[in-house]
C-alpha cells in the first residue's frame, strides 16, 4: 500500500529499466497490453467507424448478423459501432477526473507535510470531513444540487470528491521527504520554498504518483459508471455507461441483441480497469524496489 | 463519549512501563488527553458535516420550502397556510436571519430533528431512517463479516504459503476482486448466472421479502429475507474480500519476519501456538481499523446494488430521496452515514491505542 520512495543512485537506462520491469510480471504485462488495446480502439474507433450511426426504428433488438456484428439495440442502431465509439467518454472523463484528484492531492499534500502549521491544520481537518462523508454520496448529493451537467463537470465533481486518501499519503511522504540530507541542503541554498517542494521533494514520489494516478482513474471510472446505472447522468448516445443503463432499464438481457448491448460495454469496462489495476502492480515493481526483494 | 475518557483510567496499570524520565501522572495525562483529542476531533467533525449540509441546503439553486409550498398550493392548500406547512415540515423558515435559522437548524439536529419527509408517507425523517435501517444492516454486515472471516483466513494461510502455487493462483484474483465495485460484479452475477445459464431467476429476488411474509420472528420470514438478501451479501461480500486477503498476508508476512517468531520456534513452541498466538494476533491488529472504513465505503456503494435489486435499504432510500429532492433526508441521512464513520472510527482508535501503546505516543503522525 504505502510504497516508500526510494532514490536510486545510479540508473542505467531509464527505458530499459522500465521495460525490464512491465515484463517481469507477466500480469502486469499483459494488463498493461489490455489497456493499451482499449484505448487504440476508444480512440481509434471514432476515427475508423465514422460517428453516423443512423437509427432503423423499423429493426429494434436484431439478433447479430453480417450487417450488424453485435446486432441491433432498441433504435434499431448498430451495437458493434456504438461499442467503438462509447468509450470515449468514460474513459475521458475518468482520466480528467484521476488528473483533478492527484493535482489536487499533490497541492494540498505537499503544502499541508511541507509548511505544517495551520495549513496543516485546516488540510487534515478538510480531508477527514470529506473522508468520512462516503464518496459516491457526495457525488449524487452535489449531481442531484447542479442538474444539469457536461462532462467537464462530471470530471470535476468526480476529481473534487476523490483526492483525500491521496492527499494524506502525500502529505506522510513529504514529511519524510522533508527531512533528507539533500532537502537540508536545499534549504540552506534557499532556494525558495515552492521550488523546493515542487522540484526538489515531488520528483522522488513520481512513481507512486504514477501509480496513484492510474488508481484514482480506476476509482473515477467505477464512480461514474456507478451513476450512469444509477441513471443519474444525461443520456448521451455513445456511452459504454449509458449502454448498460438503459439496457438493463429496458430489460433488454433477455434478448441475444439485448444482452449484448449490455455484456460487451459492461466488458470493456470491466476489462480496461482490470487491466488498470494489474499495471499498477507492474508499475509497484518498476518504482519500488523493495517490493521486489521480497 | 466523555465517560469512555475516565473509564479508561483503570487500564493504565496494565500498560507497559513508562519511559524512564516521565513519572507515571503525566503518562496518566498524556494518555486521557490522546482519547480526549480524538473525542474531541470526531465531534467537531461531525459538526462540520452538519453545519456543509446546512449551508449546502442554502446553496440549492431551487428554495426547498418554495418548492413544497407550490405543491402544496397546486394541490389545492391554501397559499398562507402552504408556506407555514412547508417550513414545518422542512424545519426552518428562509424569512429569518440566517444565524437564527443556523442555530435552530442545529438545535434541532442535536435532538435528532430533522424535519418531516417530503416525499412518499409524511413522517420524521428519522423514523424513516430507523425503517430503513435494519434491512441495508443486515446485508452490509453480513456481507462483511462473511468478507472478514474468510479473508483473513485465506490471507493468513497465503502467507504461509508465499509464492506457492495458491499463492499464485489465489493472489491475482484477490487484487481483481478487490478493485471491482460491488454493483459490477452484482450485474456480471446476475447476468450470467441468471440470463445465461439460468441458475436462478432474479426478478422474483428483488425487493426485501415477498410480498405474502409478514415480519416476525418465523422461519419463513427469515428464510424469505435470507434470499432477497442473498445477491447483495454475495456481491458485498466477494468484492470485500481480496482485499482482507491482500491486507492479511502482507500484515502475517511481516510478523512472520519478526524476531520474536524466530525465537518462538527455537524455543521448541508448538506450531499452532506460534500460529495464533504469536503470528495471528499480532498481524490482525494493524488489520482492525479497516473495519470501520469498510463500512463507510460499502455503505455508499449499496446505493447501486440496492437500485438494481431494488432492495429498500438505506442506500435506495437515499437515492430516491436525492431524485425526488426530498431534502429533509438527504441531509438527515449524510450527517447520519458521516457519524456513523466517525464514530467507528473513534472506537476503533480507542481500542487500537490501548492494545498499542505506541499510537497514543506518536498521536501527531495518526494522519
Amino acid at each position: 500500500m504505502s510504497a516508500t520512495p526510494t532514490v536510486v543512485d545510479d540508473e542505467p537506462g531509464v527505458f530499459k529499466r522500465f521495460l525490464h520491469g512491465m515484463t517481469r510480471s507477466k500480469s502486469g504485462f499483459v494488463g498493461g497490453l489490455i489497456v493499451l488495446f482499449i484505448l487504440a480502439i476508444t480512440y481509434l474507433g471514432p476515427l475508423i467507424m465514422g460517428s453516423d450511426n443512423a437509427q432503423d426504428l423499423r429493426n429494434p433488438w436484431q439478433d447479430p448478423s453480417g450487417d450488424h456484428w453485435l446486432g441491433t439495440n432498441k433504435f434499431g442502431q448498430d451495437i458493434f459501432q456504438q461499442t467503438m465509439l462509447g468509450g470515449v467518454q468514460p474513459i475521458s472523463v475518468g482520466f480528467l477526473a484521476g488528473f483533478i484528484a492527484v493535482i489536487v492531492a499533490i497541492v494540498l499534500g505537499a503544502l499541508a507535510g511541507y509548511l505544517r502549521g495551520w495549513i496543516d491544520t485546516v488540510v487534515l481537518y478538510v480531508t477527514d470531513v470529506v473522508v468520512t462523508i462516503p464518496a459516491l454520496v457526495l457525488m449524487i448529493m452535489l449531481i442531484s444540487v447542479l442538474d444539469t451537467l457536461n462532462s467537464w463537470q462530471v470530471a470535476l465533481i468526480i476529481g473534487l470528491t476523490a483526492w483525500p486518501y491521496l492527499t494524506r499519503s502525500i502529505r506522510a511522504q513529504v514529511m519524510s521527504l522533508k527531512e533528507r540530507e539533500f532537502v537540508e541542503a536545499a534549504r540552506l541554498q534557499d532556494l525558495g520554498k515552492g521550488r523546493i517542494i515542487f522540484v526538489e521533494i515531488l520528483p522522488n514520489m513520481v512513481g507512486f504518483i504514477i501509480i496513484s494516478f492510474i488508481i484514482a482513474v480506476n476509482n473515477a471510472i467505477y464512480a461514474l459508471v456507478g451513476m450512469y446505472v444509477l441513471g443519474l447522468l444525461p443520456y448521451t448516445e455513445n456511452n459504454w455507461g449509458v449502454m448498460v443503463n438503459s439496457g438493463w432499464e429496458d430489460n433488454a438481457f433477455y434478448t441475444t441483441a439485448g444482452l449484448l448491448y449490455i455484456v460487451v460495454p459492461l466488458a470493456l469496462i470491466i476489462l480496461f480497469t482490470i487491466g488498470l489495476i494489474t499495471l499498477q502492480r507492474s508499475l509497484e515493481q518498476i518504482f519500488n524496489p523493495r517490493l521486489r526483494e521480497r | 463519549m466523555a465517560t469512555d475518557t475516565t473509564s479508561s483510567d483503570p487500564a493504565v496499570e496494565g500498560s507497559p512501563p513508562s519511559p524512564k524520565e516521565h513519572k507515571p501522572s503525566l503518562w496518566r495525562r498524556l494518555r486521557r488527553s490522546y482519547v480526549l483529542k480524538r473525542v474531541i476531533h470526531s465531534l467537531f467533525t461531525i459538526y462540520l458535516v452538519i453545519t456543509g449540509t446546512f449551508f449546502l441546503l442554502r446553496a440549492m439553486p431551487r428554495d426547498p420550502v418554495e418548492e413544497m409550498a407550490n405543491s402544496l398550493i397546486a394541490n389545492g392548500t391554501h397559499p398562507d397556510q402552504a408556506y407555514s406547512v412547508a417550513r414545518a415540515r422542512i424545519s426552518y423558515d428562509p424569512d429569518a436571519p440566517l444565524i437564527q435559522q443556523y442555530f435552530e437548524y442545529l438545535a434541532n439536529a442535536l435532538r435528532g430533528d430533522f424535519g418531516t419527509t417530503l416525499t412518499g408517507r409524511t413522517e420524521p425523517v428519522l423514523d424513516r431512517i430507523m425503517e430503513y435501517l435494519p434491512w441495508t444492516l443486515f446485508s452490509v454486515g453480513a456481507g462483511i463479516t462473511i468478507a472478514v472471516v474468510f479473508g483473513l483466513f485465506v490471507g493468513m494461510v497465503l502467507a504461509y504459503r508465499r509464492n506457492g502455487l495458491l499463492d499464485q493462483i489465489v493472489s491475482p484474483i484477490a487484487g481483481v476482486m478487490a478493485g471491482i465495485p460491488n454493483y459490477l460484479f452484482l450485474a456480471v452475477l446476475i447476468l450470467v448466472g441468471s440470463v445465461w445459464l439460468g441458475f436462478f431467476d432474479y426478478a422474483p429476488m428483488q425487493g426485501r421479502l415477498s410480498p405474502y411474509v409478514e415480519v416476525g420472528f418465523t422461519f419463513e420470514f427469515i428464510g424469505d429475507a435470507l434470499y432477497h438478501a442473498m445477491l447483495p451479501i454475495i456481491a458485498y461480500a466477494v468484492t470485500v474480500t481480496g482485499g482482507w486477503m491482500l491486507t492479511m498476508k502482507s500484515t502475517t508476512a511481516e510478523v512472520l519476519g519478526e524476531e520474536y517468531v524466530t525465537v518462538a520456534r527455537a524455543r521448541g513452541l508448538k506450531e499452532g501456538r506460534i500460529r495464533t498466538q504469536y503470528v495471528g494476533r499480532n498481524a490482525i491488529l494493524p488489520v482492525v481499523p479497516q473495519i470501520a472504513l469498510a463500512l463507510g465505503t460499502i455503505i455508499g456503494g449499496a446505493i447501486v446494488v440496492e437500485q438494481i435489486m431494488q432492495y429498500k435499504g438505506l442506500g435506495l432510500m437515499l437515492f430516491e430521496a436525492t431524485w425526488r429532492h426530498d431534502y429533509p433526508v438527504v441531509q438527515a441521512m449524510t450527517i447520519f452515514l458521516t457519524s456513523a464513520v466517525v464514530f467507528a472510527n473513534l472506537l476503533v482508535d480507542i481500542i487500537n491505542s490501548r492494545l498499542d501503546p505506541r499510537i497514543r505516543l506518536n498521536s501527531k503522525e495518526g494522519a
